[in-house]
């Protein structure tokens, strides 16, 4: 019987009672890599021989009865623009190919010290910019339940690798949505916190006012249990949030009688999927079995959502990818033509056409003369996206509604028409503009492909939306199912 | 408004980025389809609504200006493209 149907708790258990070792459930991962891996391409970079090195540490360290952190031995994969200390990370992009951190993202760290092992670094879409994982500079990763269709972006990787049973968990990053729509293509927890909760130090930034880095996991508990790890106050992140971190388990009770749920017409309306919004409507009516009410809302500037978002993100983007100069790291490019060829030609040749659109788009935005139409007018409006969940929240205590409008769709269908692609972001971006959290979790398949439902709630409220999930969780099977593989 | 390949030219120069004939030609009618996209935000009034600036409610954010370590030479050099006598090395900027 394989150790991947295990909850992370139960695999804390059985490590105490000496039922497993650290080693054995990293063998147990990197036998699952070798075996699946040529097929899901998740994986940029395999930290083999020290995940070993880890895993007897550990070992040595339970049997000697040394204090045991919260992610005991659990073999974790990383989103690889979060920078580890010695192991490769490359965005997924050319420019950071023989790119070696010197020093660890806090996350890392702090997997670290809750002493997880690090299994390698997961595949993405280049810096983070996409919605299918198609713009790694070393290949699309294949969505598990059918590899001729995308996994989702741009924590592509870190969905795939957890649905398919390579890793415990894993670590994602979500700025308009790439946590949260992969773990629904993937059939799997994918939870995006509070704007701050979790350090963005060491994290390569793409847009730095709504990145977060967040957890993907088999279960809602496994959310909560990572989430308990990486959460908490950084002061080398100066967005970071100096709030008091509840206990998340705790929250877990399955009691969600009286909850009031809001439902956005504007969450199932024209765009999304009949087969999806049935699926959801479906989850609605589990919850409803439990005790929770809900009721039509309306959040009037949804449809500003994902112009506001791009223009945003990518003012950010440019500004942030501007330190990719050639100099310091990264890709040289040094044809003989002085210091300014240097910048021009590192750049174009490092960076791949996504990133360019971006960059270009941001600059654009940004530039003398548009910064008024374009960049200050979609902060404003993001301002009245921010009060519509303000006013939504006064009188109910989570929002719902699907994550993506559909499931995950073919590799190639979408990738020559970046609009469309943008707009599959449509249910995820307007938490990120927010800064509210969220999770997606499995509720249903449609023709055979997993269905993800979202849960919004309040600022720094991650134990109300992870109750509500874990509720759910309880009297369903879907986080069950596992992908033929 | 649309823009032309030159404005693409213009911004691909304060960006830091030479294109190719074909990269401007595709960026130019991708840039057009997703800012006619964005002219959706000049509908909405926004009068007298505040720009978001930070989502939460923080305000300036202060540490004691404390010597702590830094990087040693080689870690700040390691992985640069080109170094010398523990330096960064680019192209020659003065003649």
């Amino acid at each position: 019987m394989s150790l991947f149907q295990y909850r992370l708790s139960e695999l804390h258990n059985m490590l105490h009672a000496g039922q497993t070792s650290v080693s054995e459930l990293t063998e147990e991962s990197l036998s699952a890599i070798a075996r699946l891996d040529d097929k899901v391409n998740a994986f940029l970079t395999l930290n083999e021989d020290g995940a070993r090195a880890d895993a007897r540490t550990l070992d040595d360290k339970l049997a000697s009865g040394v204090s045991r952190g919260l992610l005991f031995g659990l073999p974790a994969g990383i989103k690889d623009n979060i920078v580890t200390k010695g192991l490769r990370t490359t965005c997924a992009s050319r420019f950071l190919d023989n790119y070696q951190p010197i020093y660890d993202a806090t996350v890392a760290a702090k997997l670290r010290q809750a002493d997880a092992v690090t299994i390698g670094k997961l595949n993405m879409d280049e810096f983070a910019m996409g919605g299918s994982n198609e713009n790694s500079a070393y290949g699309a990763v294949r969505n598990p339940w059918d590899l001729e269709r995308v996994p989702g972006g741009s924590s592509g990787g870190s969905a795939a690798a957890v649905a398919a049973g390579e890793v415990f968990f894993a670590l994602g990053s979500d700025t308009g949505g790439s946590i949260r729509q992969p773990a629904s293509y993937c059939g799997v927890v994918g939870l995006k916190p509070t704007y701050g909760l979790v350090s963005r130090y060491g994290l390569v930034a793409f847009a730095s006012s709504l990145d977060q880095i967040g957890p993907l996991t088999r279960t809602v508990e496994d959310s909560a249990y990572v989430l308990q790890a990486i959460a908490g106050y950084d002061a080398q992140d100066s967005t970071s949030a100096k709030v008091d971190i509840p206990d998340y388990l705790s929250a877990l009770t399955g009691d969600i009688k009286g909850l009031r749920i809001a439902v956005p017409k504007e969450y199932l309306g024209e765009g999304v999927d009949a087969s999806v919004r049935e699926t959801v409507l479906s989850a609605l009516k589990v919850l409803e079995d439990l005790g929770a009410v809900w009721e039509e809302v309306s959040l009037p500037h949804t449809e500003y959502a994902v112009a506001t978002y791009y223009l945003l993100a990518s003012s950010e983007a440019s500004s942030n990818l501007a330190r990719f100069d050639g100099v310091r790291y990264g890709v040289r490019v040094d044809e003989g033509g002085g210091l300014l060829d240097l910048y021009l030609n590192s750049r174009s040749r490092g960076f791949g056409p996504e990133v360019k659109r971006r960059i270009m788009l941001g600059t654009y935005a940004l530039s003398s003369g548009y910064y008024d139409a374009y960049y200050l007018k979609a902060q404003k409006v993001r301002t009245l996206i921010k009060q519509d969940f303000d006013e939504v929240f006064k009188k109910y205590d989570v929002v719902i509604g699907p994550t993506a409008p559909t499931t995950a769709f073919k590799l190639g269908s979408q990738t020559e028409d970046p609009l469309t692609m943008y707009l599959n972001d449509i249910l995820t971006i307007p938490v990120n503009l927010a800064g509210i959290p969220a999770v997606s979790i499995p509720c249903g398949f449609a023709e055979g492909l997993p269905v993800g439902l979202q849960i919004i709630g309040k600022e720094f409220d991650e134990s109300t939306v992870l109750r509500v999930a874990h509720a759910y969780e309880q009297h369903t099977d879907y986080h069950k199912q596992r992908p033929q593989l | 408004m649309s823009i032309t390949v030159k404005d693409v030219q213009h911004v691909a120069g304060l960006a830091r980025l030479q294109l190719s004939p074909e990269e401007e030609a595709m960026i130019t009618e991708q840039m057009n389809a997703i800012l006619q996209y964005a002219e959706k935000l000049s509908g909405l009034d926004t009068e007298g609504v505040q720009p978001t600036t930070h989502v939460l409610h923080v305000s300036n954010v202060m540490r004691e200006d404390v010597v702590k370590e830094s990087l040693s030479l080689e870690e700040a050099l390691l992985n640069a493209p080109e170094e010398e006598d523990g330096q960064f090395k680019v192209p020659a900027v003065l003649e």
